[in-house]
């Protein structure tokens, strides 16, 4: 057993360690000689091996076995001992351990001791780790030291009944008296602690509140002796006497101020002079005049003051310190709401900020700006937003995003200037934005039938310069798809014309699909727009078709599964075709069950694979994107063909979850037995399929067969659903 | 006795806020249990060195010590990746962290929602004056070397995370007489017994 070193030597070696191993092996030693003391009787250097091991604590290493030590020591006669015992326990002694309880009744002792440092020790310890057993065993000796004792022990005593109260809360009537008459002293530090036992009380006890609402003249009498009085060396912090006193007392005076006329008016005149007599030169001033502001704007206090307060905003804002700019930022949004004009007044000194190299900064000028976004200021903000966006950091881009798309939807002066802006947000941060945000862009420009010409314009040309940005090629695919043949008749007032031709067209779309950096729901966006330019254009269909017949056999099952039916509308339901793929109606916006604003489509696809007889699939679909989302409330028939009817109803369980129950009914005269119901979905959606009631449906509708599908998804509502109904008749 | 000029503050790092590197939803999941006390003044006092190793640390609510090494670590990515001359005030989590440079050392505090990060600047310059004035031009060694006086300057300047004694001068008194009280005490208990 190695003799132990002082701390200070164990310190040295500690550091002079080079690797961590090295560190570990003195510390193992070190703590290996630290036990072997712990168990020998009482030897001079016990406080000194505590302390070791609290430094050893300190770098993380494990420490447990020093806590019966640090009772033992709490419970010695020895000032030195005791200190570092007390240390011990707030280090690794909390509530949640067992030894604490050990420590209480040597705390009890340590309250009546006549030494006060030693009375310290126990109150500080108590009040930093005392658990609600220990502040309720120990309330009545608190209250006794807040009565009568000297004002070091007092200031002490008081912030210890603060944490009592925040334990056990109904402890505060106990401590209500004292607090009162401890306001009357000198001494600020227990004037300081008194300031906050009651500020404490109040906030937990309305009554209590309304007791206390009598010191408001006190507390103002206090207030203005500090701000008027000459220096005083002792609390003097750059010209302001006791800022910290000051701040506390100007909560205080919030708290019972807040929807109380009375107390308002008692204070008015204190806050106007606190607010124009501060020197804003230095940070602590700032401090001060900071409080002061958020008690005036959360009391009821007169349009003036107000005024004053918001002032001083506004004049934080343009200070040179990053800080201050901060925290005006800060105070502003918390008023928006409430003081919206006066805080437009400075949407100015805001939208510079936005140009703030601070990320802090930024944030919080971003958050502020899109308060302040009105429809008479839309255009002008959105410049400043969509540059900010630009150049933005990284982790701020979708918060953006969104807020731009939410102004956007608010207060779009037209829906060409809507259009743009969004197409702005998809060039220049389309990896950033939301799921919902094509779904919803594809509605707005279904919508907009008169801009249909100028939006394909916008978009081919988008995608000839970029396609990387997800989002943009999916919408641009798909109005492409769409309105291809206004692309190609060249006609449009609105932006400059542009050469193109059919092949053109179909170079752009077959880049998209055969490029890396599209994702597999964009190369199935282009695909689907590839076959439905089948029906715009007149030349090169063959060219489409053999597309088409390529891409049915790629890797890619879902591609693969979309070509190999376009390659069957075109050969064998070639006379369904052009009705197929007409132009998709205007699109009702659904409100029922709206999340986050997402639109929800009433129809779906259904896919019929006939085991029988061929059929013409006449209630095929195929939706532009199979793009698909069930209504929330309604019960549609999905099947409806030789008297065998499927209909599908649906319930959201949960904002990703959704049950699906299907029913099949038959009323043919002849049963049908080995009847099955397959269903796929797309990776994004998972599906439970619970068994269904049966196999066989019974004729003339005398049984339904039902089958519950939870469907739930990952990514936001939209889903793409089919369902395969693969009857085998008997 | 004025002289913080070796502890005093150096143009902080520029900052960009990295609060998004902290992403909610790993954190969320495996500290469930983490129960912040509520309406304190502030959470939590840390001093670290610029290369990660922690000087002292006051936690002013419970926690496990599971927790409080994950707000260790999380308090100093995002701190020492700030950028000088950048703003002192962060967010994290529900909480302001508020953080100051002194030389070769980081203060940090996490305050509640509702506290005046002004004023929380000041409660750190203060301790700085007062472990100046007690260790007389006080640097990073000093702190290392004596890390118990600096928790006991802490515990008279500070207590259940609300300012305890708002003069300079009271503080150095108490800290004397303790002083003297314990050298008093260690040299009477080592006197030998004639």
């Amino acid at each position: 057993m190695s003799p132990s070193v002082p701390l200070q030597e164990m310190i040295r070696a500690i550091r002079s360690a080079r690797t961590q191993c090295e560190e570990r092996g003195v510390i193992q030693r070190e703590c290996a000689a630290i036990r072997a003391q712990f168990r020998q009787a009482d030897n001079g250097g016990r406080s000194h091996n505590l302390a070791k091991l609290l430094y050893v604590h300190m770098l993380g290493y494990p420490a447990h076995f020093g806590q019966m030590e640090c009772v033992r020591m709490i419970a010695s006669p020895r000032y030195s001992e005791k200190r570092v015992g007390y240390l011990g326990a707030m280090m690794l002694l909390d509530e949640k351990q067992d030894a604490s309880l050990l420590i209480t009744n040597s705390i009890k002792n340590d309250l009546s001791n006549s030494n006060q440092y030693i009375q310290s020790l126990a109150l500080c310890t108590l009040a930093c780790m005392g658990s609600a057993e220990m502040c309720r065993d120990l309330a009545p000796e608190i209250d006794r030291l807040l009565r009568a004792s000297n004002s070091y022990i007092k200031k002490k005593a008081a912030l210890c009944a603060v944490h009592i109260v925040r334990k056990v809360h109904d402890l505060g009537e106990l401590f209500t008296k004292a607090a009162r008459s401890l306001l009357t002293e000198k001494n600020h530090g227990v004037v300081h602690g008194a300031v906050v036992l009651i500020t404490e009380l109040c906030e937990r006890n309305s009554e209590t509140l309304e007791r206390f609402r009598k010191t408001v003249p006190d507390l103002v009498q206090i207030m203005k002796g500090l701000v008027i009085s000459g220096y005083s060396p002792d609390h003097d912090v750059a010209g302001i006497s006791d800022p910290f006193l000051q701040v506390r007392i100007l909560r205080l005076l919030r708290i019972l101020g807040r929807n109380n006329e009375a107390a308002s008016d008692a204070m008015n005149d204190l806050l106007a002079q606190v607010a124009t007599n501060t020197d804003s030169t230095k940070t602590v001033g700032n401090a001060v005049l900071y409080e002061t502001v958020l008690t005036v704007l959360d009391i009821k206090s007169e349009s003036g003051l107000r005024v004053l307060a918001v002032n001083i905003l506004g004049r934080f804002l343009l200070n040179n310190d990053r800080n201050i700019r901060y925290i005006a930022m800060t105070s502003l949004q918390k008023i928006v709401g409430t003081d919206h004009n006066a805080v437009q007044r400075h949407r100015g000194t805001i939208v510079d900020c936005l140009k703030d190299q601070d990320a802090s900064v930024k944030r919080r000028a971003l958050e502020l700006s899109l308060a302040l976004v009105s429809a008479s200021n839309i255009r002008s903000m959105m410049k400043e937003l969509l540059s900010f966006l630009s150049s933005c950091p990284p982790e701020l881009r979708s918060q953006t995003a969104s807020g731009i798309f939410n102004a956007a939807e608010r207060y779009a002066p037209s829906q060409r200037w809507h259009i743009d802006t969004i197409l702005h947000v998809l060039t220049t941060a389309g990896g950033d934005v939301r799921d919902e945000t094509v779904p919803n862009l594809i509605q707005l420009i279904t919508n907009t039938s008169e801009l249909h010409c100028y939006t394909v314009h916008k978009l081919y040309r988008a995608l000839l310069s970029d396609i990387s940005q997800q989002p943009l090629v999916q919408v641009a695919c798909w109005c492409i798809g769409e309105y291809g043949d206004l692309l190609l008749t060249g006609e449009c007032q609105e932006t400059e014309p542009v050469q193109v031709t059919e092949d053109y067209v179909l170079d752009v779309l077959e880049t998209v699909l055969q490029s890396h950096m599209s994702s597999p729901s964009t190369r199935g966006f282009a695909l689907t727009a590839t076959m439905k330019l089948s029906t715009r254009i007149t030349e090169n269909v063959d060219r489409i078709r053999s597309i088409v017949s390529i891409y049915g056999s790629c890797i890619d099952v879902e591609l693969q599964q979309r070509a190999v039916e376009y390659n069957a509308l075109f050969k064998k339901y070639d006379h369904m075709r052009a009705a197929v793929l007409e132009r998709m109606p205007v699109i009702e916006k659904n409100s029922q069950g709206h999340t986050n604003g997402e639109t929800i489509k009433e129809s779906q696809t259904v896919k019929v694979k006939p085991g029988e007889p061929q059929q013409p699939a006449n209630q095929v679909q195929a939706n532009a994107a199979f793009y698909t989302v069930f209504s929330i409330v309604a019960t549609v028939t999905v099947y409806e063909k030789d008297g065998v009817t499927v209909t599908l109803s649906c319930e959201k369980q949960s904002d990703s979850g959704l049950t699906v129950t299907l029913t099949a009914s038959n009323s043919t005269e002849s049963d049908i037995r080995g009847f099955t119901l397959q269903a796929a979905v797309p990776k994004s959606v998972q599906l439970h399929m619970k068994a269904p009631s049966g196999d066989s449906l019974p004729a003339r509708g005398t049984a339904k067969v039902t089958q519950m599908v939870l469907v739930f998804t990952f990514a936001d509502m939209s889903e793409v659903y089919e369902t395969k109904v693969s009857p085998v008749t008997s | 006795m004025n002289n913080v000029a070796t502890l005093e503050s150096a143009h902080d790092p520029a900052v960009s806020e990295s609060t998004g590197i902290l992403r909610l939803q790993g954190l969320i999941t495996g500290l469930q249990g983490f129960i912040w006390a509520a309406y304190k003044m502030m959470r939590f006092l840390l001093l670290f060195s610029r290369q990660g190793k922690l000087r002292l640390q006051k936690w002013f609510t419970p926690l496990t010590d599971r927790e409080k090494k994950k707000v260790i670590r999380d308090m100093m990515m995002l701190v020492l990746a700030r950028p000088p001359r950048s703003c002192n005030f962060l967010q994290w989590r529900d909480l302001k962290i508020v953080y100051k440079r002194y030389a070769s050392l980081y203060f940090c505090a996490g305050l509640e929602d509702k506290d005046n990060e002004l004023l929380a600047l000041e409660v750190l310059h203060r301790y700085v004056e007062l472990l100046d004035k007690y260790f007389g031009n006080v640097c990073e060694l000093d702190i290392i070397f004596n890390f118990e006086k600096a928790y006991f300057i802490l515990d008279e300047f500070l207590m259940g995370g609300e300012i305890l004694e708002t003069s300079k001068l009271a503080v150095g008194v108490s800290m004397e007489e303790a002083d003297t009280l314990q050298e008093t005490m260690e040299e009477y208990m080592s006197k030998p017994a004639y």
